[in-house]
C-alpha cells in the first residue's frame, strides 16, 4: 500500500512540474490566437497577431538573419564535430582526456560568462561585435552538442568494419565514405539538429556579440518587449517554440541514444 | 611452392616484443593453423601479413611481392574477422559485391562474381537480406564470401569460428574446409582450439611470446613435439616422474630430458604388460562420457589421465591399484 501511495505522490509531482513547465507555454500560444490585445477573455479566435506578425519588417528581418545564422553554424559545427569525434574515436594521443574535458565548458560555464569572455576576445582580436562573431560564438556553443551525439554513434561502431573494408582494397576516404559515415549519419544529423537549435534559440551570446540594429530574433524579441508587449511577440514566440520543439524531436529520434542501429 | 614468407619479423608495441624474429612459410593452396595461448603473437602475426601492422624489422613477401610496407588494402588479400564485420548498411549482395566495386569491376561481372560467391556458401536464396536478418552461422558464410570473390592470393581468419556454438562450429568446419579445397585459396587462420586446429589445417605453427616455436603437419607436431609448451599445448601429456625412468625403454638418452605419453597411448592392467613401459597407479576416479571414458591416476604422487574406449576398460571393481603401460616408441622425450 505504502509504495502505491508514493507511486500516487510522484505521478502528480510529474503532473505539476509539466504543467509549470508548459501552461505558460499554452498560455501564450492561446493569447497569440486571441482577437484581444490584452489578454481578455472570452477567448475570441483571430490570426489577426499572425497577420501584423507578417507585416512587420523588423520582426521578418531578425527571423531570417536568426535562420541564417543558425544554418551557417550547423554546417560548420557539424562538420567541425563530426571530425573531433572521428579523431577522438580513432587516435589515441598524449592529452587526449584533457582535449575532450576542455570541449565541454560551453555546456557547463553560464552563458553570461562565455558571452562576456568572447565579447572581450573578439574585440582584442579586432574581429569585434557583427554577424561573424555571433557565428563563431554560435559554433563554439554548438561543437559540444555535435560531439556528445557523433561520439555516442561512434561508441558502438565495431572498427573491425573499417578492417574490412581495407582489406577488400578500399582506401582511406572510401572507407570513410562507404563504411564509417553511413554508420554514424543518424548522430550527425541529430548533431546538426541540435546545433541549429542551440544557434536559433541562443540570446545571451547573440545579444552580447550582435550589433544594435542587427539583431536576432530572440534578442529582437527581447528589446521589443522592453518597448511594450503585444500580442505580435506571442505569435512569434509560439511559432519559435513549435519549430524549436520540432527539431529537437527529431534529434533525439534520430540520435537513438540507445546505440542500438 | 611458398606463397606467403615471413622472414625475421620483430613487431614491438611499445615496450612488448609482440612478435621476436618470427620466420615461417606458408606453402600454396594450403591450411594453415596458428595455434597458441593469448598474447602469444598469434593474431599480431596474422595482422602483420594483412597489413595492419607494420614490422619493426623483416620482410614479408606474399607470391613474389615485397609487401612489409604495402598498406592493407594494396596486398591483395581477404580477410575475415571474428566479428564477421558485415557492413550492417549494405544487403548481403552488396557486403559481398564490396571488394569488386571498389576495384571498378564492370557491373555484369560483379553480378555474376556475387552470384558464384553466395552459391559457393550457398546463400543464394538471402542476396538481398540485410545481416541484421542473418544467423550467426548464416553471416559467417556472407563474411567468407565476400573476403574470396576478389580473388585474393591469401585468405586471413582470425578465430573464425569462436563465435558459433558447439554444434554449429563442427558444421562450419567441415564446410570451411570443403570451401577452401573447392577454391583452392591459400588460407592461414588463427586459434585457440586446439582441436580446431588439428581438424582444420594441414600444417600448425605453434607460438608462444611471440616466437613460433614448431611448425609442422598436425600429426608431426602432436607425435614429436620439440618442447614441453607443445607437447601440453597440442594435446595433453602424462608427465614421467624422474625416479621411474630406470628400467623404461626410452627412446633416447634421459641426459637432460623429459619424457611424457599421450592419455590415449596407455592401457590399464592388473599385472605389467610384457614388452611395454609400465608404471604403478592408484586409480582416483573414472569419468563415464558415452562412448569414451576418462580415468584420472596417481602416478608416484601425479595425476595422470588415461582416455580410453569406454567398453574396453575392464571393471576395476574395488580394486585401486593399477598398472598404466605403453608402447615405448609412444614415449615422448622432449628437451628439459
Amino acid at each position: 500500500m505504502k509504495t502505491s501511495l508514493l507511486a500516487h505522490a510522484g505521478r502528480v509531482w510529474l503532473a505539476l512540474i509539466l504543467i509549470f513547465l508548459y501552461a505558460p507555454i499554452l498560455v501564450m500560444a492561446a493569447m497569440s490566437l486571441n482577437a484581444s490585445p490584452f489578454y481578455q477573455l472570452p477567448f475570441k479566435f483571430s490570426t489577426e497577431w499572425y497577420e501584423q506578425m507578417a507585416g512587420n519588417e523588423q520582426i521578418i528581418t531578425a527571423a531570417i538573419r536568426s535562420i541564417f545564422i543558425a544554418c551557417v553554424t550547423t554546417v560548420i559545427a557539424t562538420a567541425l564535430g563530426t571530425c573531433a569525434s572521428v579523431a577522438l574515436f580513432r587516435y589515441d594521443f598524449k592529452g587526449k582526456r584533457l582535449l575532450q574535458i576542455l570541449l565541454f565548458p560551453p555546456i557547463a560555464i553560464p552563458w553570461l560568462i562565455t558571452g562576456t569572455a568572447m565579447l572581450i576576445f573578439f574585440f582584442f582580436i579586432g574581429i569585434g561585435r557583427g554577424t561573424p562573431a555571433v557565428i563563431a560564438g554560435h559554433v563554439a556553443l554548438a561543437l559540444p552538442y555535435v560531439i556528445v551525439t557523433v561520439t555516442a554513434r561512434l561508441s558502438s561502431f565495431d572498427i573491425a568494419l573499417e578492417e574490412a573494408a581495407r582489406s577488400l582494397g578500399a582506401d582511406a576516404w572510401t572507407v570513410l565514405r562507404r563504411v564509417t559515415i553511413p554508420w554514424i549519419a543518424p548522430g550527425i544529423v541529430a548533431g546538426g539538429l541540435f546545433a541549429f537549435a542551440v544557434s536559433f534559440d541562443q540570446f545571451v551570446v547573440s545579444y552580447f556579440l550582435s550589433e544594435p540594429g542587427d539583431s536576432t530574433l530572440p534578442v529582437m524579441i527581447y528589446t521589443a518587449i522592453r518597448k511594450g508587449f503585444t500580442p505580435e511577440i506571442n505569435a512569434i514566440s509560439t511559432i519559435i517554440i513549435t519549430l524549436s520543439m520540432g527539431i529537437m524531436f527529431l534529434a533525439t529520434r534520430k540520435a537513438r541514444f540507445g546505440g542500438e542501429h | 611452392m611458398s606463397l606467403v614468407d615471413v622472414r625475421n619479423v620483430t613487431k614491438k608495441f611499445g615496450h612488448t616484443t609482440a612478435l621476436d624474429t618470427v620466420s615461417i612459410t606458408f606453402d600454396n593452396g594450403g591450411f594453415f593453423g596458428l595455434l597458441g595461448p593469448s598474447g602469444s603473437g598469434k593474431t599480431t602475426l596474422l595482422r602483420t601479413i594483412a597489413g595492419f601492422y607494420y614490422p619493426e624489422s623483416g620482410s614479408i613477401l606474399i607470391g613474389d611481392r615485397n609487401v612489409e610496407k604495402v598498406p592493407v588494402e594494396k596486398r591483395d588479400i581477404g580477410m575475415m574477422f571474428q566479428s564477421y564485420a558485415l557492413f550492417p548498411n549494405m544487403s548481403v549482395a552488396d557486403n559481398v559485391g564490396f571488394g569488386l566495386r571498389v576495384r571498378k569491376v564492370p557491373a555484369a561481372e560483379e553480378k555474376r562474381r556475387i552470384d558464384e560467391a553466395l552459391e559457393l556458401v550457398q546463400l543464394q536464396a538471402l542476396a538481398d537480406r540485410r545481416p541484421s536478418q542473418l544467423s550467426g552461422g548464416q553471416r559467417q558464410r556472407v563474411a567468407l564470401a565476400r573476403a574470396i570473390v576478389t580473388n585474393p592470393k591469401v585468405l586471413l581468419l582470425d578465430e573464425p569460428l569462436s563465435a558459433l556454438d558447439k554444434a554449429l562450429r563442427v558444421d562450419m568446419q567441415i564446410e570451411l574446409k570443403r570451401i577452401q579445397r573447392e577454391v583452392g585459396i591459400t588460407t592461414i587462420f588463427v586459434t585457440h582450439d586446439q582441436e580446431e586446429a588439428l581438424t582444420l589445417s594441414d600444417r600448425i605453427g605453434i607460438l608462444k611470446a611471440g616466437r613460433i616455436i614448431q611448425a609442422g603437419t598436425p600429426r608431426e607436431v602432436y607425435d614429436r613435439p620439440v618442447d614441453a609448451f607443445a607437447a601440453g599445448f597440442l594435446g595433453e601429456a602424462n608427465w614421467l616422474p624422474d625416479r621411474l625412468l630406470d628400467g623404461l625403454t626410452l627412446p633416447g638418452e634421459k641426459q637432460s630430458h623429459r619424457f611424457a605419453v599421450r592419455p590415449e597411448m596407455l592401457a590399464v592392467s592388473s599385472a605389467a604388460l610384457d614388452g611395454r613401459n609400465s608404471v604403478r597407479g592408484k586409480l582416483v576416479q573414472r569419468v563415464f562420457a558415452g562412448a569414451m571414458a576418462t580415468c584420472l591416476i596417481e602416478v608416484d604422487g601425479q595425476q595422470w589421465k588415461l582416455i580410453a574406449r569406454d567398453r574396453d576398460l575392464p571393471d576395476f571393481g574395488g580394486e585401486s591399484d593399477v598398472w598404466l603401460n605403453w608402447k615405448p616408441e609412444d614415449t615422448i622425450r622432449v628437451p628439459a
